[in-house]
């Protein structure tokens, strides 16, 4: 699929803004309007634009498969993981205030919902474009 | 709250509701449907749950009603029944 100028060169421009604005979204998800799935889905969005953009063909080639399930169970883990070390070191799953970090509590419990919230994000971010490869249909295919 | 805006927002969100069900070609119907959670997004930040609000515009907004359009290719455009 061969698109126009234009549209190939302003994705080109926009998307690493969109993909600024989604780490962003994620980074200050725990102290104001935000979090990791809605900076996932801004995150994905914009592989879904270079998919929209350049053709599915091109986007699967820049953004494997194999880097989606990759990403997916990379973010799971680190959630699952955080929540897992809260339990070993003697809290709840996700107690983060049992963490033992030389650091002061409300310091601990901000720095390990960051950590989780940046799992959350690269699931959703992994999921939600690997949705879009399994829905959309090749031009040169169709 | 200024409560005409929201008496007109809500306005548009019924009758963009129900163009959504009644229109007969797909496509419409998805645009229109994007247009639905545009007006919910606005209306959750007017109610100040900003959070919900948020993930209303880019989950509502943007992914569904890309998802929506890419499924779309995969069948006709217009309705059957």
């Amino acid at each position: 699929m061969k698109q126009d100028v234009v549209i190939r060169t302003v994705c080109r421009l926009v998307v690493p803004f969109i993909q600024l604005f989604a780490l962003y979204v994620i980074i200050h998800g725990a102290s104001s309007a935000g979090g990791g799935f809605q900076g996932g889905v801004i995150f994905a969005s914009s592989f879904i634009l270079i998919g929209i953009a350049f053709g599915i063909t091109d986007a699967r080639k820049r953004i494997s498969e194999k880097f989606t399930v990759l990403f997916s169970a990379t973010g799971l883990s680190i959630y699952a993981g955080i929540g897992i070390l809260c339990i070993i070191f003697g809290g709840n799953f996700l107690g983060y205030s049992f963490l033992p970090l030389p650091l002061p509590g409300p310091e601990i419990r901000g720095l390990a919902a960051e950590a989780v919230e940046i799992g959350i994000g690269i699931t959703v971010m992994a999921v939600m474009t690997s949705i879009f490869y399994d829905i959309a249909v090749d031009e040169e295919a169709a | 709250m200024i409560w005409e805006f929201n008496f007109a927002l809500f306005l548009f969100l019924v009758i963009c509701a129900i163009a959504a069900i009644s229109v007969r070609n797909l496509l419409s119907a998805v645009v229109i449907l994007g247009v639905y959670s545009l007006i919910m997004a606005v209306l959750w930040a007017e109610m100040q749950a900003v959070d919900v609000s948020f993930t209303e515009a880019a989950v509502g907004a943007g992914i569904t009603t890309i998802l929506f359009v890419a499924a779309l290719s995969r069948t006709t455009r217009r309705s059957k029944d």
